[in-house]
């Protein structure tokens, strides 16, 4: 059997619990076990954290990836954001000797030491090479039949240089996902285009972020779809947040609570009550 | 017409080098990046621009600019590069020469609070705690928010790498 650290992150566990709880569920119909990462942090995010002082960012991550080398398992992510900042993090520390010797010395000072091991995993990216579609579609208990906008954001294939998932210009991966349940993808303008909220945009300009928001929003809706279905608790907060203000009423839902939904788990266990734009089945 | 003397800051090249910065060498100034550049159909931020003001060494217009803090770091740039010009490292190199100089917006220094604070960029509220009740989760979850000794051992490392520095008033 399959078997991951689950690295939580900050937005899903604190803000949106049923992308968490619907993981959890999901993961383990689907026979992959998810084992809890004791003590974990922040990834920390790479927009904000390694923009203000990447030794910082650096030596953080690696604890965290110091965590599940103890453990002896590879990490999944249920975070475009997690994902980033972990993965690129332990690609430094295992290309660069230098850099993982000088994140020592800092883990050093609290009794702890990275080999540089640890391999980091989207959780899309697990589903669709680990799991495989077929096993996905036997799971499925109650096929669906809306039309959706998968939402790649941007951190799940970029930089492909190093991720190597999927062509990040022309993807297929989430829409091909999203089909297992019964639901259709639906092909829109300008796919690809980020949400706005990263890079501490959201944060420092949030008016600019909602521009990103907003061009997405009007593709989508143009496109027909009933829901939005991301892959990145804070790409999901961003649509999640600005539709009101935006004038826009399209519900939101993180892939795996799609999947939970086609596993037949009740609403209340996906935690939709958190949404700030209703979601209606 | 007016001459703007550009000096060569080798000071400023090292410091670059170190965070991670060097190969805004390689850039030839194509603008595609500029073209693909979501932020820049929206804003006055010019990436190309401050790709060749990195080149040129011109430390303190860049850090003390707006428009450094206006990429959302969504990589459509460095995928399209022709000279895989890693753009976002540079933009991020930048910035921690920028925060370093103490140039740093209230609402970014209130999240490396929250992480120096919590462990977390977000808090935890009753509200949540609830949530996750009635969704069967632990009400605080198994991070360093649940565990003590976790959270001084996060704490030391933000000390020793000088994160302190950026949460103080
Ligand atoms: S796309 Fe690359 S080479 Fe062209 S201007 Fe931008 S950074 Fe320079
Ligand atoms: S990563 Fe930044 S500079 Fe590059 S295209 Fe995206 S917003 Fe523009």
């Amino acid at each position: 059997m399959a078997k991951y650290a689950f690295f939580l992150g900050c937005i899903a566990p604190l803000r949106y619990p049923g992308i968490e709880k619907s993981t959890r569920v999901v993961f383990d119909r689907l026979g992959v076990e998810l084992v809890d990462i004791q003590g974990a942090s922040c990834c920390p995010a790479p927009g904000v954290i390694r923009a203000f002082n990447r030794t910082t960012w650096l030596a953080a991550a690696a604890r965290n990836l110091a965590l599940a080398e103890k453990m002896g398992l590879p990490i999944v992510t249920i975070c475009n954001g997690c994902y980033g900042s972990l993965f690129e993090a332990a690609d430094v520390l295992a290309k660069e000797p230098e850099q993982l010797a000088k994140v020592n010395d800092v883990l050093k000072t609290i009794g702890m030491e990275y080999k540089g091991t640890t391999k980091v995993y989207h959780f899309a990216d697990v589903l669709y090479r680990e799991v495989g579609i077929d096993k996905i579609k036997a799971a499925v208990t109650k096929p669906l039949s809306y039309g959706v906008a998968a939402f790649y954001g941007c951190h799940f294939l970029k930089p492909s240089s190093i991720k190597n998932i999927d062509d990040s210009e022309n993807p297929h991966i989430l829409d091909d996902l999203i089909e297992a349940t019964g639901c259709k993808s639906l092909p829109r303008k300008q796919k690809t285009l980020c949400c706005g909220s990263g890079g501490g945009l959201k944060a420092a300009f949030g008016d600019v972020a909602k521009e990103f928001t907003k061009t997405n929003l009007e593709n989508i809706q143009a496109s027909g779809a009933q829901f939005i279905v991301d892959v990145c608790p804070f790409c999901h907060l961003q649509f999640d947040s600005a539709q009101k203000d935006l004038g826009f009423n399209i519900p939101v839902l993180h892939l795996s609570q799609l999947y939970g939904i086609a596993m037949g788990m009740s609403e209340d266990e996906l935690g939709l009550s958190a949404h700030k734009v209703p979601v209606k089945l | 017409m007016i001459h703007i003397e550009v000096k060569s800051n080798p000071e400023f090249e090292k410091e670059l080098a170190a965070l991670g910065g060097a190969d805004v060498k390689l850039c030839f100034q194509c603008g595609t990046c500029t073209a693909s550049c979501p932020s820049g159909r929206r804003t006055s931020y010019r990436v190309r621009k401050i790709m060749r003001m990195a080149q040129l060494d011109m430390k303190e217009e860049i850090i003390s600019s707006q428009e450094l803090w206006e990429c959302s770091t969504c990589y459509t740039c460095v995928e399209r590069c022709p000279r895989q010009v890693p753009i976002v490292d540079v933009i991020v190199a930048l910035r921690n020469m920028a925060v370093a100089a103490g140039h740093i917006y209230p609402a970014h220094k209130k999240t490396a609070v929250n992480l120096y604070k919590t462990g977390h960029t977000v808090p935890i509220n009753d509200e949540i705690k609830a949530q996750r009740k009635a969704l069967g989760l632990p009400e605080v979850p198994p991070t360093v928010l649940s565990d003590s000794a976790a959270a001084a051992d996060l704490k030391k490392i933000l000390d020793a790498t000088k994160f302190d520095v950026i949460c103080k008033e």
